[in-house]
């Protein structure tokens, strides 16, 4: 191709970016100037605490694709499921306004009941639902994982009802708010939710990079069948990563339970579509990716939220459009490599 | 190829009938394939039968079979029926002819197809409707409503150009997400964007939807009634029918099916890889927005909770159950799915059905014939024996009622157990229903039987005191989605699908 054939086509391929882009500049006209400290601070808090519960779900999606390059369009719902257990093993303890042992220890109980039961679930997931289907058409294992989210979802909406479940953290841990100058305030559950997420993801970089099986996770992702003959048993390695993204995504949803206060049965739905999102911004494949990916999409609901016309309904499409703006502009994502296809 | 326990054989004599076009064209002919009419012939018994007869008639009769009671079904039926029976699950089997041409001949996973029923509907809501006060003919506002929602399948579609697959299925799932979250928003509020150039619009009413949609003004035809909608339904249906017949047979067809099997290799051979998906997906879309037209018109209205996720499974079922890539599979898809659950929706009949099909699957899963009769009757003793353990100890199990089962009920009301106060036990029983469930796809021979007898037991006292409770809502989708699952794990083809054959 010539080369102004080639601008051309390339130029056809970028409309949408461009017209997406002009819309943007004409909106953001009116977009208040003049920087009001205390909404910023507001919205980069409120920010990195989602992005740091999406990071966590973005972990659990990018494990998967990088092994199975299956979406597991479940992995939403777990979450969910994981914010109910965390409910119910609150209830367990007495309820958060009368609870049988301290405050924190609950929540430390909430964390690992609910890690654990989800990643369990994880684990049947794939057993019965994804492992017949690995050498399936691309199509199968994408219609089962869509019949396994309807499955938990609407599980969920027939046992516990499509109303909100208050987690009252409040009166569990008692919400304290930190201030540095005038207008920078973090409460202790915020940076619980932060410093967890970074922790856990510390040692999930950890646990990949430096043992065994972890190294069994990346030569699984690299070449299932080279991997295989090598001697490692890849049902136990997909088991395993199932588990700990599931976990992760249980996790997730404690801290949504605590951050805001309320679970309810569909709240898998739009947080696993972000997940993704992350997934797919950071790189998919790549973890530090899905962190970053995570709290870039945090970020921008909340900014989007406080500052862009229309956001306070309309912060989903923001996320929406820089999904987009990804696909166009870097379709690789942030830190993730181009995919080369193997034959 | 789905391999599942006894019965291995039976799957290897379901033969694709594309495939033996591909063998008359000596294409990908193998020793195993070459051999597949032999097996097809040898094919004994009723079903034997059906599919020889069925496939000595040509393409023009299918049609004609497929059809023909539809056309005789408004004469005999009456008003309200026909829209719920008749009209819908013309509309549905169009909606998944749509998606057929996306899922099952190119292979894409479009999880906002749903989207782009709403987009046609809000868009000739918009040219035409008291609400925002443009009445535009039905004949210049159907073509536009459609390509338009081509247009924006295919601006959608181009975002993922380069990773149109699985990027698509994440992309088009947001886009769901993000046309319900417009629609529902779009009323020129306070909340709503202040578009460039233009302000503040009323676009969509809001969640109080856009109402007072015009009906089909067809160049000096009206349709206002029922009937008037169901035959037009019914006349696209068959022609959309009839064109895809000769499409999947054309140069575009074949084209669509190579990728679907083996992109890498298809573009090997040359085959415009993305442009075709990129076809496929705007095609979809614009049948969507067509389907949309018509129910925007009957309604005489395009509500925002019409278009969600809900919608999009049944949707799905249709296709997986008609069988990918299968067209007449979906009229027939669309008339189990959508008449199930209206059957559904008095629990007398609901349960009925119940327990039919359960009983039904039975016979069809369980060989050789003794095997299911002996979990038949082990049930119902089963049953008789708990309920019995349960008078005695227990009386608290056995006081709850059946409302309105007639004299099945009552008759059940001696074997299933009921408790008094039903919700927590029966939280309990469904995930234990779930883990048997799950446990009787790990076992082998008799002790599927017995396992199969606690089971089914266990299905029924769950399905009376939890699953009836909300049967046109969580249950039926409960059900779509296992059924989902299922599907593609025992037979990927679909149901009136024709297995792959894997050539290596």
């Amino acid at each position: 191709m010539r080369p102004a054939t080639r601008w051309a086509a390339r130029f056809l391929c970028d409309l949408p970016l461009v017209s997406c882009i002009l819309f943007f500049a004409e909106l953001a006209r009116s977009v208040p100037l003049g920087i009001n400290w205390s909404l910023f601070f507001g919205e980069l808090v409120s920010g990195l605490t989602l992005g740091s519960i999406y990071a966590l779900i973005a972990l659990g999606y990018t494990m998967v694709y990088g092994i199975l390059k299956l979406l597991n369009f479940a992995h939403g719902d777990v979450y969910m499921v994981g914010a109910f257990i965390g409910y119910f093993v609150l209830h367990w303890l007495g309820g958060p306004l009368s609870p049988a042992v301290t405050g924190w220890f609950a929540v430390g109980v909430m964390f690992a009941v609910a890690m654990l039961g989800c990643g369990a679930l994880g684990v049947g997931i794939e057993r019965f639902a994804y492992r017949r289907l690995r050498d399936a058409p691309r199509i199968a294992p994408l219609i089962s994982a869509l019949g396994v989210s309807i499955f938990l979802q609407n599980t969920a909406l027939l046992l516990w009802g499509p109303q909100f479940r208050d987690y009252d953290t409040f009166d569990l841990v008692g919400v304290k708010s930190y201030h540095i100058g005038t207008n920078f305030f973090i409460s202790n559950v915020q940076i619980l939710t932060i410093s967890v997420s970074i922790g856990l993801t510390i040692v999930l970089a950890l646990v990949v990079s430096r043992t065994r099986t972890g190294k069994a996770m990346r030569a699984t992702s690299f070449d299932r069948d080279a991997a295989e003959m090598m001697g490692i048993s890849i049902d136990r390695v997909i088991s395993f990563t199932f588990f700990i993204g599931s976990a992760l995504a249980a996790a997730g949803g404690v801290m949504f339970g605590l951050v805001f206060g309320q679970i309810f049965s569909l709240m898998g739905f739009t947080a696993g579509l972000k997940g993704f999102t992350a997934a797919v911004v950071g790189g998919i494949g790549s973890i530090p990716g899905a962190v970053l990916g995570g709290f870039l999409i945090g970020l921008t609901e909340a900014f989007a939220t406080g500052y862009l016309p229309g956001g306070s309904v309309y912060a989903n499409l923001y996320v929406f459009a820089l999904l987009i703006a990804m696909f166009l502009i870097r379709p690789s994502g942030l830190l993730g490599s181009p995919a080369i296809q193997k034959v | 190829m789905s391999s599942q326990g006894g019965h291995q054989g039976e799957d290897l004599t379901a033969v694709p009938p594309e495939r033996l076009d591909a063998i008359e064209a000596g294409v990908g002919t193998d020793e195993w394939v070459a051999q597949a009419e032999e097996r097809r012939i040898a094919r004994t018994g009723l079903s034997g039968l059906v599919q020889r007869g069925w496939e000595g008639i040509p393409p023009a009769g299918h049609l004609a079979i497929l059809m023909g009671p539809f056309v005789l079904f408004p004469f005999i039926t009456n008003e309200g029926n026909l829209y719920r029976y008749g009209l819908l699950t013309l509309l549905y089997a169009l909606l998944a002819l749509g998606l057929n041409v996306v899922v099952g001949f190119a292979g894409l996973l479009d999880l906002g197809y749903v989207a782009f029923f709403g987009c046609g509907a809000y868009l000739y809501g918009i040219m035409a409707s008291g609400h925002t006060g443009h009445h535009l003919a039905a004949q210049w506002a159907i073509p536009i409503a459609t390509v338009a929602t081509g247009l924006v399948g295919l601006l959608l579609g181009l975002t993922s150009w380069r990773l149109l697959g699985d990027y698509l299925a994440i992309v088009t799932l947001f886009f769901l997400q993000a046309f319900v979250i417009f629609v529902n928003n779009a009323n020129g509020g306070l909340n709503d964007f202040s578009y460039p150039f233009v302000g503040k619009v009323d676009l969509t009413g809001g969640a109080n939807g856009l109402d007072q949609i015009d009906p089909f003004h067809l160049f000096g035809l009206h349709i206002t009634t029922t009937k008037g909608y169901y035959f037009f339904t019914l006349i696209s249906l068959t022609l959309l029918m009839t064109m895809l017949f000769f499409v999947n047979r054309s140069r575009t067809g074949r084209a669509w099916r190579a990728l679907r099997e083996d992109p890498l290799a298809a573009e090997t051979m040359t085959i415009p890889v993305n442009r075709l998906k990129l076809l496929a997906f705007m095609f979809g879309a614009a049948t969507a927005g067509f389907s949309g037209t018509i129910y925007g018109a009957v309604q005489s209205g395009a509500f925002p909770g019409d278009y969600d996720v809900g919608l999009l499974i049944t949707i799905y079922a249709i296709v997986i159950l008609g069988g990918l890539g299968s067209i007449g599979g979906v009229v027939i898809g669309a008339l189990i799915v959508n008449g199930a659950p209206e059957l559904l929706r008095s629990s007398a009949n609901a349960r009925f059905l119940f327990y039919g099909v359960l009983v039904l699957a039975l016979f069809i899963a369980l060989r050789p014939w003794y095997k299911p009769l002996i979990v038949l009757f082990g049930t119902v003793a089963f049953g008789f024996a708990v309920h019995g353990i349960a008078t005695a100890v227990w009386s608290r199990g056995t006081a709850g009622h059946i409302d309105g089962g007639g004299a099945f009920g009552r008759g059940l009301e001696h074997w299933v157990l009921l408790p008094a106060r039903t919700n927590t036990i029966a939280g309990w029983a469904y995930f234990a229903l779930v883990a048997a469930a799950l446990v009787l796809t790990l076992v082998r021979g008799w002790w599927r039987v017995v396992v199969l007898i606690p089971t089914l037991y266990l299905a029924a006292f769950v399905w009376e005191n939890k699953l009836v409770e909300q049967v046109s809502g969580a249950t039926r989708l409960i059900l779509l989605g296992a059924l989902l699952v299922v599907i593609m794990n025992v037979r990927p083809a679909g149901i009136f699908g024709t297995s792959r054959v894997e050539i290596v």
